[in-house]
């Protein structure tokens, strides 16, 4: 799995049956420090997350048929996560709370 | 899966037994901002993509999986015509009258 941002979202009205009534966003894959990492790609949301979160994603095919229970997806990049805090070597390198006043 | 615009439309008349009648178009991978990332690529399309269409289109075992036989050398199938793409709320690509 990897981390990555939600950039953005993706409107697709003509697409293929297997991904009608799926979210599409548009992620920045990122190093646990948050810098980006490799190229934006679409991934199909299971867990409600939205732009700015940062979320885990797989980008792999069977794991995604497997969730989506769709063994003929041609699914492959799906966020299952939000992520609220990461730590790397003992020290925090990102949390979810930072920045926004309670 | 990856955003795209249709720059093309590409025949081939002799191809591999399966993948009869699926249209091949030139595709320009695009960016998270819209604009032009890496090299174009030509892919099966399975929706009614045309030049100009933004478009979703994934690559690897998938992209052969999407095509009517799933046993074809494919590694890019168009999925999905974008209507609109968005980063940090600003449109940054997506039309279906072509352009965007």
């Amino acid at each position: 799995m990897l981390i990555a941002e939600v950039v953005g979202n993706v409107t697709s009205p003509i697409q293929v049956d297997s991904l009608n009534g799926r979210t599409l966003l548009l992620i920045q894959p990122l190093t646990p420090e948050g810098s980006p990492s490799g190229n934006a790609r679409i991934a199909i949301d299971t867990v409600g997350a939205g732009e700015g979160d940062r979320v885990l994603m797989i980008d792999e095919g069977n794991s995604g048929r497997q969730i989506l229970g769709a063994p003929d997806a041609p699914v492959k990049t799906l966020i299952v996560g939000v992520i609220d805090h990461v730590e790397v070597g003992g020290e925090s390198v990102y949390d979810h709370c930072e920045g926004v006043s309670t | 899966m990856h955003l795209g615009r249709v720059i093309g439309r590409l025949v081939a008349t002799h191809r591999y037994p399966g993948l009869e009648g699926v249209p091949l178009q030139l595709v320009q991978p695009l960016d998270a901002s819209g604009q032009d990332a890496g090299a174009s690529l030509v892919a099966c399309a399975v929706v009614p993509s045309g030049p100009g269409d933004t478009v979703h289109f994934i690559d690897g075992r998938e992209a052969a999986i999407a095509c009517p036989e799933t046993f074809v050398p494919v590694d890019a199938t168009i999925m999905g015509v974008v209507e609109e793409a968005t980063n940090a709320g600003q449109v940054i690509s997506g039309s279906i009258a072509g352009g965007g």
